[in-house]
């Protein structure tokens, strides 16, 4: 590991992100608008908003990094510039670290605007502070980089890739209590969904929107998502293979 | 010796891609890896680069294994496909392939110059001609003036002018002491390489001088030639 080329290479992707304005506008805009569509939605219903909204502030970005991330590396490999850097005096964990800050720094701005426009725009109602929703909203963010990361290194084609979204993403979204509560699952499911981790992320912002001071819970809830960040980033960095059998 | 090779085989999913191959590559030379499409030259290449494992014999480069980790920082690669960001402009990948190797910035607008492309381009690779994208690749390989440089079709399909002043700069790095492997399957291009190696099938028809092969062939041309051993061998 070296901090200039792990920095060398977070500077090159948001080089390369500032070339298409597009995608930063779609990363950007997708969730606000989207919890924009399930305030409008639950407009009827006085409650519900303030119940999912918080849940959902956590699992929008949480997808969106995780497509983007897989299919950027996936770029990367198809490209052969991966082989060209794994031929150069090059970390592979400094390839995924690079990856992870400049994504995860999109993910800052990103969670920043999402939460802002759900309480300030939308009236989303919390108990706990406005900062918290910030701060698990972006380590939903970084676990879906680094989970993006991992995935896209089993995937040969962009098809493959985009595949893995309902593969790894709508299992952990049916089961982390959203829908149904956890504890309310059935037995087999709930012990599922206790090893999942967007369940803790959801967690997190559930108790966040229901209790005032931060308790040691949403702490908790809080190292494990980024505990599983960081095994996705070691699992990524493993994956990267420099030579071919 | 830069490149020693004896008996090396390399087997992928089940095809023998490359065949008992034994040769030897000295310093300062250029040598021209020739044969038809499918022949085994890209995988030789891979794996004197290190990113093809070698399933039998051995293949040492500078003396170290194939792939070794102090071997990284002296060999530079182009795959026949270009290796670049699409998404950069050319001297924003100069730049970064440049601090991955830890060079100063300057370094990345000289190779730029030294393959004939502006270094203040706001272009990206991606709007270019394919020529033209080669050629950052090309640049990229230059960087840190490596040892070994292995280029892999460098060439193909670049304007006859700009190819004759590439040719020349290969001289030069030649002449410089490094040693170039540049893999064709255009045989004319060949005739630029003092030193030949074919491959046919994964195996090696020869390995020798241009003059050395016309000699034994007693042809004129490095395509007549090619076709002379093609027939001996089978």
């Amino acid at each position: 590991m070296n901090p200039r080329r792990t920095f060398a290479t977070s500077a090159r992707v948001l080089k390369q992100l500032g070339h298409d304005h597009r995608t930063l506008a779609l990363l950007f805009v997708v969730p606000v608008v989207l919890l924009g569509l399930l305030a409008w939605v639950f407009s009827g219903s006085p409650g519900v908003f303030d119940m999912i909204g918080a849940s959902l502030l956590g699992i929008f970005p949480f997808v969106v990094m995780f497509l983007t991330t897989s299919i950027a590396t996936l770029r990367e490999r198809s490209s052969g510039t991966l082989e060209r850097l794994l031929a150069m005096p090059m970390g592979k964990l400094d390839i995924i670290l690079g990856y992870a800050l400049s994504f995860g720094l999109l993910a800052v701005v990103q969670g920043i605007l999402a939460s802002a426009a759900a309480v300030r725009l939308y009236g989303l109602d919390v108990a706990g502070p406005e900062w918290m929703l910030v701060l698990v909203a972006v380590a939903n963010a970084l676990l879906g980089t680094t989970l993006g990361l991992f995935a896209s290194a089993f995937a040969r084609t962009e098809f493959q890739a985009l595949q893995f979204m309902p593969a790894f993403i709508l299992p952990q979204f049916l089961l982390c209590g959203l829908l149904v509560p956890v504890d309310q699952l059935p037995s087999v499911l709930e012990a599922v969904a206790n090893i999942l981790p967007l369940t803790y992320a959801v967690d997190a912002m559930q108790l966040i929107s229901r209790e005032s001071a931060v308790s040691g819970e949403v702490a908790t809830d809080l190292l494990v998502v980024l505990a599983f960040a960081a095994a996705a980033i070691i699992l990524g960095a493993a994956t990267l293979r420099r030579r071919t059998k | 010796m830069v490149v020693a090779a004896s008996g090396l085989t390399v087997v992928r999913g089940g095809a023998t891609v490359l065949r008992d191959l034994t040769f030897q590559i000295g310093a300062g030379r250029i040598t021209g890896l020739i044969g038809p499409s499918g022949s085994g030259k890209t995988t030789l290449m891979r794996a004197i680069v290190g990113a093809q494992q070698v399933t039998r014999g051995r293949l040492d480069v500078f003396s170290l294994p194939a792939g070794s980790k102090p071997l990284r920082a002296r060999i530079g690669y182009v795959t026949q496909s270009p290796a670049v960001y699409y998404d950069l402009t050319a001297r924003q990948n100069l730049r970064y392939f440049a601090a991955i190797l830890g060079l100063p910035k300057d370094e990345a607008d000289a190779a730029l110059r030294a393959v004939d492309l502006p270094a203040n381009s706001k272009q990206l690779v991606g709007t270019m001609s394919g020529g033209q994208r080669a050629r950052v690749s090309l640049a990229v390989a230059l960087l840190g003036k490596p040892d070994l440089l292995v280029l892999d079709e460098p060439t193909v399909g670049l304007d006859p002018v700009l190819r004759k002043r590439l040719w020349e700069l290969f001289a030069g790095l030649a002449a410089e002491g490094r040693t170039l492997l540049i893999s064709s399957h255009v045989m004319d291009e060949a005739e630029q390489c003092p030193e030949l190696l074919m491959l046919r099938d994964g195996k090696l028809l020869m390995h020798g001088t241009k003059k050395e092969l016309f000699d034994r062939t007693r042809t004129k041309t490095v395509h007549d030639a090619f076709l002379a051993l093609a027939e001996e061998k089978s």
